[in-house]
């Protein structure tokens, strides 16, 4: 038998399969992880002599949450379910009068005397015990920062008929152009000023 | 017909698989390219809670990563079972963070050092003290910009 010349074709038919394993391989370990939270500004340290500024205890909103997890809200317990609800009848809730120059003449809520002025002046105060859980904590944040994502929805949709939730993350999205992102910022901006979110944290208590 | 009937004597030709290879390298390619490597391996239990009013953290180069939880069961007897703040791949006590922020913050290029992100990568059992030390830890070094980081989901679901 005369043999051919040349080096014989390598069989490289179960290259396929070493392909296939590492796809697999590479799909089951990879974690295209684009991590979300939550966005929190923490204030900065006051200089020591500086007095603090008197705010009126109406446009206070204090959310006490105590080591079971226990809600106290304006001194009353309160489920956390009905927390978003409340934080945003404070909020919405504009009771200067009108025509004092707090007068709020975007806000829905009830107008109460009692409650904050305007949404520009309600501030909301959360203190939490050393033992708290991280995860009631959070929850608690998730559910103050829903209140005034709702309300700022609402008004972006009323002004530019889109939610604000919506702009702010294409805004924040590297991927969107300057000038699309330039138009965006004016309304976010915008928004953001009809409701600040002023949501303050005293120092935890210790006992 | 002669010419047809020469070849007769092979087997049906192997199918030429030679750009298999080229495949391959080309899906190690992109999963090498799209991969993050973790630059610390987890030495806590790294549960994060549930949140729905989540905002993405974007840009990768600009975030400084803190983890905090109960340290893993191999660490366990030497670290004892209360939550640990762990910062790059050792376990640190709230006094070096903001040492470590200050670090961290050096070694980015100068026109990011303003804009850092501090994401606080806390185990949902973990006790709110922890993270106070740290936010004042954060706030003597003016590191103010934070991310509680979250899966996203229901925030109820916590609370079980």
């Amino acid at each position: 038998m005369a043999r051919r010349a040349g080096a014989p074709e390598v069989n490289a038919g179960s290259m396929a399969d070493i392909a296939f394993l590492l796809l697999i391989f590479f799909l089951v370990t990879t974690t295209i992880e684009t991590d979300a939270g939550l966005d929190r500004m923490l204030p900065p340290m006051e200089p020591p002599t500086e007095e603090p500024p008197i705010i009126k205890q109406k446009n206070i909103f204090t959310v006490n949450i105590n080591r079971n997890g226990q809600l106290l809200v304006e001194e009353e317990i309160l489920p956390i379910d009905k927390l978003r609800e409340k934080a945003k009848a404070f909020l919405d809730n504009g009771g200067a009068a009108q025509g004092s120059p707090d007068y709020c003449n975007y806000c829905k809520g009830a107008r109460s005397a009692e409650s904050s002025d305007n949404p520009v002046k309600a501030i909301i105060s959360l203190k939490n015990d050393r033992e708290t859980k991280y995860s009631t904590y959070i929850t608690v944040q998730n559910e103050l920062v829903g209140a005034y994502n709702e309300l700022r929805n609402r008004e972006a949709q009323r002004l530019f008929g889109r939610d604000y939730v919506d702009m702010e993350a294409q805004y924040l999205n590297p991927e969107t152009s300057d000038t699309v992102k330039e138009e965006l910022k004016e309304k976010v901006t915008r928004i953001q000023g009809l409701f600040p979110q002023k949501l303050s944290e005293a120092e935890t208590s210790t006992d | 017909m002669s010419k047809f009937a020469k070849k007769k004597d092979g087997d049906i030709p192997a199918v030429s698989t030679a750009s298999l290879p080229d495949i391959v390298f080309m899906l190690l390619f992109f999963f090498m390219t799209v991969t993050v490597m973790k630059d610390s391996s987890l030495k806590v239990e790294n549960v994060l809670p549930n949140a729905s009013e989540v905002k993405k953290l974007e840009k990768k180069d600009r975030v400084i990563y803190i983890y905090v939880g109960k340290p893993t069961r191999e660490y366990e007897k030497v670290f004892g079972k209360e939550p640990k703040i762990q910062l790059n791949d050792k376990f640190a006590s709230p006094s070096e963070v903001g040492d470590y922020i200050l670090m961290e913050r050096a070694k980015k290029a100068q026109e990011l050092q303003n804009v850092l992100t501090t994401a606080l990568k806390v185990d949902k059992n973990a006790n709110m003290g922890l993270i106070s030390d740290i936010k004042l830890e954060l706030r003597k070094v003016n590191a103010l910009k934070v991310n509680y980081t979250t899966y996203e989901g229901d925030a109820f679901n916590n609370l079980q």
